[in-house]
């Protein structure tokens, strides 16, 4: 009897196994998409794929907030599905990638100069001459006659000015220095175009890590201004400065004039637009767009999803888009977005 | 007759007998890992210069000597030079050292020279070593929140009163060198102050009793006495705090500036090794790794030579306190 009572037990222990490996399957049938790149658009794009993996039953979207670079890097390598980054890809990265590339902005961003003045002076008006001078580290006091020139009704301090900026390297910096070099020919000649740039040697320059770390040190520095994304300005509730745009009025950072800026974008073939120095009455001056990386073949089925997903993004995503301190895409460029995401195969 | 002794011992009756073949395998395998140990930390030293130099080698035989004299740092016109950082790195690690040597050892006379009740002083100790514990960027949050804003007003005043003195000749913004050393200082404290505690506690307690039996106040004991017959120990200590500072990369990040300039103002910002390399690798393309590279063997020959120039000053106060050769 005990005997008999044991081989049941043990049968039943056995069917319990069975049972549990062919369950292991079905569960693996859940599509895993793995991405990693530019940690800018990282909030939002946090935010999609957690709603998007939610609302659908067997995708799981993961994204790694790893750098733009490294982003690219991985999807050169193949070890992601696909990769973002704040500066697209240069021919010479397409050119490793067997599999073909396809680029599509999925959101873009401003960005700020936040500042930190005693008294908290709010819209403080920086002409377009002067701010490119003051990170040139020519302008080093905050009441220079040429700002004061352009704030009549502000009283600015007789202080310092601490320019702070990126000390890792970082698509942020590399858009800034983008429109810069737009601006200004002596910076174009000077620090120039990139990721990282050598600023101005002055014990006036500091530089932290990461758009926390710096809006941390501008916060915590009297006389500090330095450029970060409009979203975590917004977070940090940091004052921003008034730019001057191309047509000569002085903007303050938000949508509505984030769109205005876009709207400017000429729309090109393989989607890497810039948005260097826009022009329109109502447009602030720098923003950018941001990509997600595409592999043009790969397993039909991942293929499906991916698309899927940009759809999603294209759509649903657009309307968080504007609360999160993003700027949500033009009617245009989604159009042409969605139709060159049908190259995913 | 001498061999009766030993007869016993072949006959069995006794537990002394010669190693048994288990003895033989267990003694030779105790010998063979301990062997094996102390080769393959060497085999993981060489492997990892091996591995950083390969990786290096183009930067070095591009750029040479001029990557260790220059100063700037510009990806996009391919030109790297870490002099600033290697004078950022020095400078801040020996500042720290001597705030955090001074400390440390005078924490480590307080607790061991019965200033304290016994069970007080294990409860400092305990407090001191939690120190060591805190994660760097909570140190680095610290510095940025508390430490800069302290020093601030203090730092201004020098400079506007003391401004012809090269140390206080800028004025302080924020981030800088004086506050990165002092929060590296409380870093290494607690590696000092335990150092050099075990070292003083090593003393043999004869050496003290003499002291006072001829007469020595308790200061004389401590500072003619006891540090000199610690002091081998007490620079072990400083060395290891040294080579601590020397890589200490987080807290140093959000605190120095991360500025590429050479300034011997304490108050303005600066650059570390460490910090260019953590700051600057994830998004590094194919060239700039090389040259970060080529900054990782700096950092990694500054350290030898540290390490090498106090083995020397240690074995030296050895020789000429403590009467060892």
């Amino acid at each position: 009897m005990k005997n008999s009572a044991f081989i049941k037990a043990a049968f039943v222990f056995v069917l319990l196994i069975a049972a549990a490996i062919s369950l292991a399957p079905a569960r693996a049938e859940n599509m895993r998409l793995i991405g990693s790149g530019a940690s800018f658009p990282f909030p939002i794009y946090a935010t999609w794929f957690k709603q998007y993996s939610g609302s659908r039953e067997g995708v799981i979207v993961d994204y790694q907030a790893k750098g733009s670079g490294a982003g690219i890097q991985d999807f050169i390598n193949g070890t992601v599905d696909f990769a973002a980054s704040d500066a697209a890809m240069s021919d010479e990265e397409i050119a490793k990638v067997e599999k073909g590339v396809v680029l599509l902005p999925m959101t873009a961003g401003e960005i700020v100069l936040a500042y930190n003045l005693p008294g908290d002076p709010q819209g403080l008006k920086l002409p377009r001459d002067v701010y490119p001078d003051i990170l040139l580290g020519k302008i080093t006091k905050w009441n220079d006659p040429r700002i004061a020139q352009a704030n009549p009704d502000l009283s600015l301090p007789d202080m310092p000015i601490t320019v702070v900026s990126r000390a890792d390297s970082s698509g942020t910096t590399y858009v800034f220095s983008r429109h810069l070099s737009a601006v200004s020919e002596e910076w174009k000649n000077g620090p120039g175009t990139g990721k990282t740039v050598q600023w101005p040697r002055s014990d006036k320059f500091v530089a932290a890590p990461k758009n926390d770390g710096v809006t941390a040190t501008i916060k915590q520095t009297p006389g500090a201004i330095g450029y970060i994304e409009y979203s975590y300005a917004k977070l940090t509730k940091m004052n921003t400065a008034l730019l001057q745009n191309k047509a000569g009025n002085f903007v303050a950072v938000g949508g509505e004039t984030g769109k205005a800026a876009l709207a400017n974008a000429q729309l090109s073939e393989d989607l890497r637009m810039w948005v260097d120095d826009p022009d329109g009455e109502n447009s602030y001056p720098i923003a950018s767009f941001t990509w997600m990386l595409f592999y043009k073949k790969q397993d039909p089925k991942k293929a499906e999803a991916l698309r899927d997903v940009v759809q999603y993004c294209l759509t649903e995503g657009q309307k968080i888009a504007d609360q999160m301190g993003y700027i949500p895409l033009p009617e245009n460029v989604v159009e042409k977005v969605q139709v060159a995401a049908q190259q995913i195969q | 007759m001498a061999l009766k002794a030993f007869e016993g011992i072949y006959a069995g009756h006794s537990i002394s007998g010669p190693p048994s073949t288990g003895d033989y395998l267990w003694d030779r395998g105790f010998r063979f890992v301990a062997w094996a140990g102390a080769w393959i930390i060497l085999a993981l030293v060489a492997y990892i210069l091996w591995k950083i130099g390969g990786q290096a080698l183009p930067a070095i035989t591009k750029y040479g000597l001029s990557f260790v004299t220059s100063s700037t740092w510009d990806v996009n016109k391919e030109q790297f030079g870490v002099l600033p950082e290697i004078w950022g790195t020095l400078y801040s690690s020996i500042l720290s050292l001597i705030i955090g040597g001074f400390f440390g050892v005078t924490i480590a006379i307080f607790l061991t020279q019965d200033f304290l009740a016994p069970r007080l002083a294990a409860i400092f100790r305990t407090i001191v070593d939690l120190l060591a514990a805190i994660p760097s960027v909570v140190y680095g949050l610290w510095g940025i929140y508390v430490v800069i804003p302290t020093l601030r007003p203090l730092a201004n005043w020098l400079n506007s009163e003391l401004g012809w003195i090269p140390f206080f000749g800028t004025s302080l913004c924020g981030p800088g060198m004086l506050p990165a050393a002092i929060v590296l200082a409380i870093m290494i404290l607690p590696t000092i102050a335990a150092v050099s505690q075990d070292a003083l506690r090593r003393v043999p307690y004869k050496v003290k009793e003499a002291a006072y039996g001829m007469g020595a106040t308790r200061c004389e004991a401590i500072f003619r006495v006891m540090l000199p017959s610690a002091s081998s120990g007490i620079f072990g200590a400083m060395v290891l705090g040294f080579g601590r500072a020397l890589g200490e990369t987080m807290a140093l990040a959000m605190l120095i500036g991360n500025a590429n300039q050479i300034s011997l103002s304490l108050f303005s910002p600066a650059n570390t090794l460490a910090s260019l390399l953590a700051s600057n690798f994830p998004e590094a393309g194919q060239i700039e790794i090389e040259a970060l590279m080529y900054a990782a063997m700096a950092l990694l020959a500054i350290t030898m030579i540290v390490n090498t120039i106090g083995l020397y000053i240690m074995n030296l106060s050895a020789r000429r306190f403590e009467g060892k050769k």
